[in-house]
């Protein structure tokens, strides 16, 4: 159910985006297969929104990354961050060949982001929750310093269990930080989670982050302004982050919640939760590129 | 007496932020028990309300340290140490973030709140973090030099902060230096290691010592890390005895500290005094003071039982 974005003008609109997210989703098989390590389907269900990010919305310089005046992000589910250093990578902040050092001894490039090694990062995360708290320091400290930079978080629909997140979806909302936008990753997946219904094997798949509480209703319940879009259609994403950023000084904090496919991009991870954390093989990633076919050369 | 730590903090703070514009106090509904009321009537701008929710407060702290501020945080230590441990290590201690942890209510004298308000590990979890920094002020003069100190040098600060008033130990002219091994007192017969609070009522051990022909030494370690390790090898190497005392467990505290920095350098005898492997609980200070053997009178007694020993 989408609601409030403004019409998308269309498919085709976002072309040069949509290839860059497909060679940023084959980047990411492949840096995991050279780690032997690392999550995909989180940063395969990211990829458009991280795409859009930096390559679209954020007002950023990728050659001075510590710009004062830059937007702020924060990959509050920290476990995505190959899809984060690959959409970097893309934008121009490291070498796209620098991707394959990924969780590799010495490489700038962590498991989890670490800001004190990768410049361009704004925080490091990894436990989950403690991201949209940083992002919140940011967009308070932004209207005490009188900036006008946004601050972008993305969070996974399962990190809304976390306490945390609660605590601070509270303090924003009572400093009014229209300058904040959580965008919520919400591919429905988590690693282990719930069986969907009563006797049913399968687990860890569920659409709202307690299997039951409407994520919608609760955001805007604590006074948040919620958007709902495809979170794979670049035509959505922008709209709404532009939305978002029109909407700085309303005194309301945004949440874009958008639905993705876990593993999104290929049909063998697409919707497989075992893909939450393992690394692709050689013959998988040779099948990937054969799914992209001349899209990806 | 000294004013009690947690008004030399915030009396401080209200000094420092009439000419420090970067200065803010982030506090977790407990401001009028750290005093971080006074902050607030000060520079109401720049005080900011984070609610009852540690966890929140400390990783909002560390995004407003990234511009630049300097946020002092407001809460007993117990929920720092313990509820926000992992906003502390992750978010503050691992990106050696400029934030400043003011944890009020530390050790045994807390007013009758009992075993779940007291927080008698802090110092051993806190020296066990990389890039934290981790002190314990004696009294008044040490406290306000060190939120100072604190204020004006960049990285992460866990600063233990007592709620009752205590002896003086240092004038007004108390200079602090991180790591330094502060003498007040030398003995050839004892060595007595103490920080925080502790420190006062092991000075006036070491005078009893004394009246009972046993001539101690003592040291006060404000700066629980870093520590200038060969400075603190150096003071206990010429006694055969050296005896840490602190109001804290004896497990992984200043008592674990000294045991590993002493016994790297050459075998000695190390005795710990502090709170055995317990909990606390609801009792007048006095009273839990006595009962874990930290009055001056009970750790004389200790160090003469310990001397009796080798």
């Amino acid at each position: 159910m989408p609601a409030t974005p403004p019409a998308s003008p269309g498919p085709g609109a976002h072309a040069d985006l949509e290839a860059l997210a497909r060679r940023g989703r084959l980047l990411v098989l492949e840096s995991t297969n050279a780690a032997g390590a690392g999550h995909v389907g989180g940063p395969l269900s990211a990829m458009d929104l991280l795409v859009a990010l930096y390559l679209r919305v954020m007002r950023i310089r990728p050659d001075q990354p510590d710009w004062p005046d830059r937007d702020r992000f924060v990959l509050s589910k920290g476990h995505s961050a190959i899809g984060l250093y690959t959409a970097m990578a893309l934008a121009g902040y490291l070498p796209v060949d620098e991707l394959r050092t990924f969780d590799q001894a010495g490489s700038r490039l962590q498991g989890h982001p670490d800001m004190t090694r990768l410049p361009g990062l704004d925080a490091s995360t990894g436990s989950l929750g403690q991201g949209i708290s940083v992002g919140v320091g940011m967009a308070l400290g932004a209207r005490l310093r009188g900036l006008d930079f946004h601050t972008w978080v993305l969070l996974g629909d399962g990190e809304m269990q976390e306490g945390q997140v609660w605590e601070s979806v509270a303090v924003a909302a009572k400093y009014g930080l229209g300058n904040l936008t959580m965008i919520v990753d919400r591919n429905g997946m988590q690693q282990y989670g719930w069986p969907l219904r009563p006797g049913e094997t399968h687990r860890g798949d569920r659409r709202d982050p307690f299997g039951d509480v409407a994520a919608r209703a609760a955001l805007e319940a604590f006074g948040w302004r919620v958007l709902e879009i495809d979170g794979h259609d670049f035509g959505q994403i922008i709209d709404a982050c532009e939305a978002a950023r029109a909407a700085a000084g309303g005194g309301a904090p945004t949440a874009i919640l958008a639905s993705t496919v876990k593993g999104r991009g290929f049909s063998f991870t697409q919707g497989a939760s075992a893909w939450h954390a393992r690394a692709a093989t050689a013959d998988e990633v040779a099948a990937a590129r054969a799914e992209l076919g001349e899209a990806a050369q | 007496m000294s004013a009690p730590q947690r008004d030399v903090w915030a009396d401080t703070l209200v000094e420092l932020g009439a000419s420090n514009p970067d200065l803010l106090v982030l506090d977790a509904d407990l401001a009028t028990s750290t005093k971080a009321e006074k902050f607030a009537r000060a520079f109401p701008d720049r005080f900011l309300e984070m609610g009852i929710a540690e966890q929140g407060m400390v990783g909002t702290a560390v995004g407003l340290a990234s511009l630049g501020f300097v946020p002092w945080l407001s809460s007993f230590t117990v929920f720092f140490t313990h509820r926000a441990v992992d906003q502390v290590r992750m978010s503050v201690a691992q990106t050696r973030a400029n934030v400043k942890i003011g944890a009020a209510y530390s050790g045994l004298q807390l007013g009758f709140s009992g075993k779940t308000h007291l927080d008698v590990q802090d110092l051993a979890i806190m020296r066990a973090m990389p890039d934290m920094t981790v002190l314990a002020p004696a009294d008044a003069a040490e406290c306000a030099a060190i939120v100072r100190w604190a204020t004006a040098t960049p990285g992460p600060v866990y600063l233990r902060l007592g709620r009752e008033a205590g002896p003086d130990v240092f004038g007004a002219d108390y200079v602090f230096e991180p790591g330094r091994v502060v003498r007040l007192r030398d003995g050839a017969d004892v060595l007595l290691v103490s920080t925080g609070q502790q420190t006062a009522r092991t000075l006036a051990a070491a005078g009893l010592l004394a009246a009972r022909g046993v001539d101690a030494g003592v040291v006060h370690l404000p700066s629980v890390k870093p520590l200038d390790t060969a400075a603190l090898a150096e003071a206990t190497a010429a006694v055969p005895l050296v005896v840490a005392t602190e109001e804290h467990s004896v497990l992984g505290g200043l008592g674990g500290l000294v045991a590993e920095v002493v016994t790297s350098h050459e075998p000695r005898w190390v005795a710990r005094i502090g709170i055995e492997d317990t909990w606390g609980e609801s009792a007048p200070n006095a009273w839990l003071l006595e009962r874990h053997g930290l009055t001056p009178e009970r750790v004389a007694e200790r160090v003469l039982q310990e001397l009796a020993r080798r």
